[in-house]
Parts: C-alpha cells; sequence; structure tokens
C-alpha cells in the first residue's frame, strides 16, 4: 500500500464520519435550528469534504460541497434562515455527496453516471432557490451596516488612541479623590489627545452640592502603555469613579493576531482570553462577570455585557469568541482520541488472552511446586492480568448511542414515506459494548425498527380512531444487566395479533393446530422463518424473510430476542447480548472427565444433588427443585450419546438461567470460577449445537464453552 | 476673608477670590458668589489670586456658568492664574467659559 493509497483510505473514513455528524447535526437543527453550533458543525462537514476531495482530484465532490458550503456559510453567518426544508435538501445533499463519494471510488477520474449528474443539477437548483431568500437577508444586513457606519466615523479620527471614560462617583471629592491628580499623573504616559468634560450631570440650583462630584470624563489617549498600565494610573480611584478603557481600535488588528496566536490551552473563558492578550484587565471582567450575576434578566454573555459597558469592542470579542469555538471544536473533535486499526486491537486482546492462560498455567505450577514464595507474586501478577484484560476490552467498548441515533433518520424518513407522525425517543445511549457486537446488531436492529414503523405504528387516522394520540412513538433503550447488555425497543402501535400469527404459523406448518402455546410463544413465532402478517409486501418489511434473519444474527452474537406485546397498547422487543466477545468470566463444570464453561453471568445455583433425594423425573425430563419443576440435562450423557454410565453417588446440578428460562445440568465436578478466552472452534465443529467455543485451560487442556442459551431450548423442546 | 467683594455698580459686581479653590473652600466659595448671580445682572470673578484649583473647584466655576446662563446673567472669568488657566486648558474649557484669557510672559 503506498501512500496516497493509505491517505485514500483515511480520507474515506474521515467522509463518512463527517457525512453521519452532519446527518445527525441535522436532524438536531430541526428542533433548534439556531444552535450556531450546530450548524458550524454541518458546515465542517461539507468544508472539509470539499478541501479534502479536492485534495484527491474528486471534481465531481468538490464542485458539489461548495455550492452546499455557500449555502451553510450564508446560515452561519445569519444572512440566511434554516428552515424545515433547507434541512430537507442539505439531508439530501449529504446522501448525494455520500453516493459522489462511493463513485469517485470507485470509478475515479471517469464523467459522472447519467442519473448521478442529474440529481447533482437538481439539488443545486434546490439550493439556489434557497439562496434567493438568502439574497433579501444580505440586502438586510447592509443597512445594518449603513446605519452603524456614522458612529464610526465621528470616531474615525480618534482611532488610534485610547478611549478612555471616568464616571466619577458623588463622593469623589471627599473621599480624596481628585480627576485633575489623575489625569495629570495619565499625561505622564503619553498624550492626551482630546478631553471632553461632561457636565450635564452637574444640577441646578440648591440641588447643587459642591462637595459632591457630578463631573464624568471622556479622554482620548495616545500611549504606548498597555491596558494595565493605564488601569493602573487610576488604581486609586477605583473605588470612587467607573472607569471604562477602550482599547483603540487601531490596535484591534493587534489584539487579533494575539487572539489568534494564543496557545490553545489558555481559551477555557472568553475572559481570561481578552485579559491574556491585554485589551481587557482583570478588573474588567470582574465587573462584567459582577454584572453578569447581579443582572435581573436572563444572563447574557460575558461578551455581550462586556461590549455594553464599553471597554471592549464587539469585533474583538466576536474573534474571540469565534477563537474559543474553534479550540472547543477542536478539542471536541479531537479530545485525546487515538485512531487505531480495530484489527490491532483484536491482536491486543488476543495477546491479552494468551496472557490470561498462562497466567493460569503459571498458578497451576506453582500450587503444584508449592512454592510459597512465587505465591505472592504470582497473586499480584493474576490480579494485575486481570485488569490489563478488562482494560483491554474496554478499549473496543463504544457506546451504543452512536448505532443508535443513526434510526432518528431512519425514522424521519419512513415516517414520510407512510405518512406517519413518528417520534423517536432514544435513553441509555451511553450505554458500552463491544464494537464488534456494535457492528452486528446494527443490521438487526434496523430491521425490528422498520417493523415498528411499518407494522406497529398506525396511520395518524387510525391511531386518532383508536383514541390515541396522532403522533406515535418508538423508544429506543439500553442498560446493562448482569455482564449483558438489554436493548429494547418499544412502541405503542397496534400490537401483535395473537390469533392472526398463530393462523398463519398453522397454515404455513410451523406449529401444529392443536399446540398448546403461551402468548409469549405465539409471539416469537413472529422469528419463525416464512412468516408474515402483513397482507402486502413493501419495499420496508413484510417479505417474511427478515425477523428469522434477525434471530439468526442475534444469537449469532449468543444473545437472544424476545418479543412482547399487548394488542392496541404496542410490542416491545427485549435483545440480550453479551457485553464482548471476546473473553467472559466462566464457571468451569466437569462430567465424564470432560471440562465445560458455563458462563459465570447465567449461572445462577448450584446444589449438591443425590440421586435419592432428588426426583428427577427421567420421562418428562424435569427435576423438582424445592418444588419448582424444571428441565434437567445430563451433560455427560447429552455430550456422549449411546455409552454407559456408572452411577455416581455424588452429582450436582447447576441452575443455569437465561432471560426468565431456568434449566438445570447434571454435573459431576464443580471447578469454580475462571477467567476464560473464548476460542472459537474449528470448521469442522463449528455447527455443533450446545457449543459456542472453547478455551485452553492453564493445564493444557481444552474446555468447551457450553451455549447455554441453545442447551436449554434443547431441553425445553424435548 | 477671602473673597473681596466690590460693587462696581447697580448690575456689575467684581469678586476677587484670594484663596485656593479646592473641595476645602468650594462650599463657603459657594454660598457667597452665588448670592451675588442674578438676573440681569453681570458678575466678574478675578482669579489672579486663586493659588490652587482642583476638580471640584472647576465643578463649582462650571455650576456657577451653567447658573449664569440659565438666569440671563453675564458670568465672566477675569485674569485667569497660572494654575486655573492650566486646569481650564486641561479639561478643555476654554471654550465653555469663553472668557478671553490674558497669558502673561513669565508663564511657564
Amino acid at each position: 500500500m503506498n501512500d496516497l493509497d493509505a491517505a485514500l483510505i483515511t480520507f474515506t473514513q474521515e467522509a463518512q464520519e463527517l457525512l453521519d455528524e452532519m446527518e445527525s447535526s441535522l436532524l438536531v437543527l430541526e428542533d433548534t435550528p439556531d444552535d450556531a453550533e450546530v450548524i458550524n458543525c454541518v458546515f465542517r462537514a461539507m468544508h472539509t469534504i470539499k478541501g479534502s476531495s479536492g485534495l484527491f482530484g474528486f471534481n465531481h465532490i468538490v464542485s458539489f460541497t461548495h455550492q452546499a458550503e455557500t449555502v451553510l456559510d450564508q446560515v452561519r453567518d445569519g444572512s440566511r434562515q434554516i428552515d424545515a426544508q433547507l434541512i430537507s435538501v442539505l439531508l439530501d445533499c449529504r446522501d448525494h455527496t455520500a453516493r459522489l463519494l462511493a463513485y469517485s471510488l470507485e470509478y475515479p477520474e471517469q464523467p459522472l453516471e447519467e442519473e448521478l449528474q442529474r440529481n447533482g443539477e437538481l439539488l443545486s437548483e434546490c439550493l439556489t432557490s434557497a439562496q434567493s431568500s438568502a439574497v433579501k437577508g444580505q440586502e438586510k444586513s447592509d443597512n445594518i451596516e449603513l446605519e452603524s457606519a456614522p458612529e464610526g466615523k465621528s470616531r474615525a479620527d480618534l482611532s488610534g488612541n485610547w478611549l478612555i471614560t471616568l464616571l466619577f462617583k458623588k463622593d469623589a471629592f471627599r473621599m480624596g479623590v481628585d480627576p485633575l491628580s489623575f489625569i495629570r499623573y495619565l499625561k505622564t504616559l503619553g498624550e492626551i489627545r482630546a478631553l471632553l468634560l461632561f457636565d450635564k450631570a452637574v444640577p441646578q440650583g440648591d440641588e447643587f452640592d459642591p462637595e459632591s462630584c457630578y463631573l464624568h470624563y471622556k479622554i482620548a489617549f495616545s500611549s504606548e502603555a498597555d491596558k494595565q498600565q493605564i488601569e493602573d494610573v487610576f488604581e486609586f480611584a477605583a473605588d470612587d469613579c467607573e472607569i471604562k478603557i477602550l482599547a483603540p481600535s487601531a490596535k484591534s488588528v493587534e489584539y487579533l493576531a494575539l487572539l489568534e496566536d494564543l496557545p490553545e490551552d489558555e481559551t477555557a473563558r472568553l475572559g481570561e482570553m481578552l485579559v491574556k492578550v491585554g485589551v481587557l484587565t482583570v478588573n474588567d471582567v470582574a465587573r462584567a462577570l459582577h454584572t453578569q450575576e447581579h443582572s435581573q434578566e436572563e444572563s447574557k454573555p460575558i461578551g455581550e455585557i462586556l461590549v455594553e459597558q464599553n471597554v471592549i469592542q464587539s469585533k474583538i470579542v466576536e474573534q474571540a469568541v469565534k477563537k474559543q469555538q474553534q479550540v472547543k471544536q477542536k478539542v471536541s473533535s479531537e479530545s485525546n482520541y487515538i485512531r487505531v486499526d480495530s484489527t490491532k486491537l483484536g491482536h491486543l486482546i488476543n495477546l491479552v488472552g494468551e496472557l490470561v492462560i498462562s497466567g493460569a498455567a503459571m498458578d497451576l505450577m506453582i500450587e503444584k511446586s508449592g512454592l510459597d514464595e512465587a505465591e505472592e507474586v504470582s497473586a499480584t501478577m493474576s490480579s494485575l492480568v486481570s485488569n490489563i484484560r478488562d482494560t483491554a476490552l474496554e478499549l473496543r467498548m463504544v457506546p451504543i448511542g452512536e448505532t443508535f441515533s443513526r434510526f432518528r433518520r431512519v425514522v424521519r424518513d419512513v415516517s414520510k414515506e407512510l405518512g406517519k407522525n413518528i417520534d423517536l425517543e432514544i435513553t441509555g445511549g451511553e450505554t458500552e459494548l463491544d464494537k464488534t457486537v456494535v457492528e452486528k446488531i446494527n443490521d438487526p436492529l434496523t430491521h425490528l425498527i422498520r417493523n415498528s414503523l411499518d407494522h406497529g405504528i398506525e396511520s395518524p387516522e387510525q391511531r386518532l380512531a383508536a383514541g390515541k394520540s396522532e403522533q406515535g412513538s418508538i423508544h429506543l433503550n439500553a442498560f446493562h444487566d448482569s455482564g449483558h447488555i438489554v436493548i429494547q425497543i418499544v412502541d405503542d402501535g397496534a400490537g401483535l395479533n395473537k390469533d392472526k400469527i398463530l393462523e398463519k404459523a398453522v397454515a404455513k406448518g410451523i406449529v401444529s393446530e392443536d399446540a398448546n402455546l403461551s402468548d409469549q410463544e405465539i409471539y416469537n413465532l413472529i422469528f419463525a422463518a416464512g412468516l408474515s402478517t402483513k397482507k402486502q409486501a413493501n419495499d420496508l418489511s413484510g417479505r417474511g424473510v427478515g425477523m428469522d434473519v434477525v434471530r439468526r444474527n442475534i444469537e449469532g452474537l449468543r444473545g437472544s430476542v424476545n418479543i412482547d406485546s399487548i394488542e392496541q397498547q404496542g410490542t416491545k422487543i427485549t435483545i440480550q447480548l453479551p457485553l464482548t466477545l471476546a473473553i467472559i468470566d466462566g464457571f468451569m463444570v466437569g462430567a465424564d472427565g470432560e471440562r465445560y464453561i458455563i458462563p459465570l453471568s447465567m449461572v445462577e445455583e448450584c446444589v449438591e444433588m443425590n440421586e435419592k433425594e432428588w426426583q428427577l423425573d427421567a420421562v418428562q425430563n424435569y427435576v423438582n427443585l424445592r418444588g419448582s419443576a424444571m428441565p434437567y440435562l445430563k451433560l455427560s450423557e447429552y455430550f456422549n450419546p449411546g455409552k454407559q454410565f456408572n452411577k455416581r453417588a455424588r452429582q450436582s446440578l447447576v441452575v443455569v438461567r437465561v432471560g426468565k428460562e431456568r434449566a438445570g445440568f447434571v454435573v459431576d465436578e464443580l471447578h469454580g470460577e475462571q477467567q476464560t478466552v473464548i476460542k472459537p472452534l474449528g470448521q469442522i465443529f463449528e455447527n455443533i449445537e450446545g457449543l459456542s467455543g472453547a478455551t485452553v485451560l492453564g493445564d493444557g487442556n481444552v474446555a468447551l464453552i457450553l451455549n447455554v442459551k441453545s442447551l436449554i431450548n434443547k431441553v425445553t423442546v424435548v | 476673608m477671602a473673597i473681596e467683594i466690590t460693587n462696581t455698580n447697580d448690575l456689575e459686581t467684581l469678586i476677587n477670590i484670594n484663596d485656593e479653590m479646592t473641595i476645602y473652600t468650594v462650599l463657603e466659595h459657594k454660598n457667597c458668589l452665588l448670592t451675588h448671580l442674578q438676573a440681569g445682572q453681570t458678575l466678574n470673578i478675578d482669579l489672579s489670586a486663586v493659588s490652587e484649583i482642583d476638580s471640584a473647584g472647576i465643578q463649582l466655576l462650571i455650576f456657577l456658568k451653567k447658573t449664569a446662563d440659565k438666569l440671563g446673567s453675564d458670568f465672566n472669568l477675569l485674569h485667569h492664574s497660572q494654575s486655573v488657566f492650566e486646569v481650564i486648558e486641561l479639561f478643555n474649557l476654554t471654550d465653555f467659559f469663553a472668557d478671553p484669557i490674558v497669558l502673561p510672559a513669565e508663564w511657564k
């Protein structure tokens, strides 16, 4: 792979991420169209893609994204309002960009397909028609410019000077403060170009108290001194005078440059930034903060207050805010992340797995040789190893929120297409699970959500007729539960029709007519292959091939899926998945000399079993445990069919639970907890039911990892 | 008495201030000077003997000038001492008082 190829891969990944980000930002904008940060984010996506596409010579992308960028820039500077229509267009632009990207990667340096070309032109038209209203906005902003111009002119001749405003308090004279002395002192620092003495405040007649101070000054002052030095002049007057020092507008350029150069770790607070470059003094900021705190109205941004208090030009504040945002964005996008190839992580986790195994082997050796001193060391090491294991696994943990938020678009588009009004609520997005699981869960989830959208939620008319609110809702939720992640999709739609499902299932020969099924079992029939109750299939769902694939995929991840429904009130789909696919805490048992691992999180209890005391019903295959019946499975017999076993005096029952189902495994020995690195079985053994993998033990032996869920199904069905 | 009042005629009063015009004296000065400020009359104030003036003093002069303008009387400052001149100049009030100022050659 040469450098360019590598760069291209990075570009593709980055572009994809940016497009995803853009999509979610646009969807956020639908709710909060004024959020500048989000608008920036969308703009940045287009801007960056344009820039990097140019680098690779993807001219189609450049010319298209340029148009989108132009419009977004107008939105950003406020000359164009963003509305639902524009958001729709931009979403389409995002999709088009993604298609262009895919096309450009596949057929570089070829002219565009006709369809893409047309689509692009159409979107450009949409964007430009959007621009026409932008022109209006442009005129408006021109007017503002004109209005503000005269003010600028009157000050023009003083532009090179500091503008100092002194508002003395009435008690100033009595406190021994004489403005005169300060102004005289000020003269030592530079030249007073102009001084205005405002006498408007001097009252007439008897109100005049000659010992009170009514004088206000405005001074244009030319000096090389910095702001702090100038403020120091008035240090002693600070208590009796409001001092505002506005930096020369000519100096603005200098400050702007300083702001630009400010190290990024010093941009945490606007005030601090401005003090740092010298445009403000600490006192200015303190005063503004004070105002902000005591303001009765809604609190204004500190920058606005500073401008109002006339201690700083708005241009400088804008620049500072901009800088601050830039850094924020940078920090939020970089924020200490390193992009690592996931195969490297996989490799690391494999190595850690090996480490766990050799650690266990070492423990065993030490125990055998009876080395007391080494035991302590090995104990420390195994705790370190288990820490490393957890940390390594955590590296691959990603919050599921990102996957969830992708469905916003799905819900939005599908509900528009179907003419339904559906709200997607997401909770538990911060719940983390293994990245490999996340990748594999996406498709099944999409399918389930589309099903809910299509079959679950009724049309607005139907909903109103059924006495529900017009807007349907889908709730996506995730949480951790005993070593598993649970994902729930809850809709408040029509629910499942038991009779219809049963009828269909019988018609398709999936269940026999006289089968006595619980509600739960009937609902779960929709995961059987070839069953769809929707009379008419459409492109979303309803061909009856989806749900069984969903179940297969989820079970492939050692997970399970369950469905529950109340007719007319909604449906709840619950998916249970293991947190990780690599290493688990296992519970080791022995049966007929063979060792088996049961995932610890599924073990409910272990009971010592004496055949005389325990009632095993071999015909109906259940065991009576403290009065409750549950199916059981003798592991030795299950994995060694046909072999004769001597009756043993002692056996144990390990009670396992998956979801609500319980079963007992009859075993010979209990070995206890064991860190288990899951190794896939070779191709030959891959399809053996009841096993999900194998692991290498410390002594070099192999233990089989049980697939509890499928074993339970096995015994339950029998 | 630091303030010397000379009635030159019915319509004109000349006051010599032989004192500093500072926060320590402004109250006294004000009470005295204000009584001589009457509609249709002219008040001339000779500042040649004002050894020192501060912001409070200037403020008093500003007040008197404004009051005089309102009453329609004539208020003139004469013979500014150097310190008065400096402050008036510094505070950019020459136009406000609009008095002719004679700059003696010996001023620094």
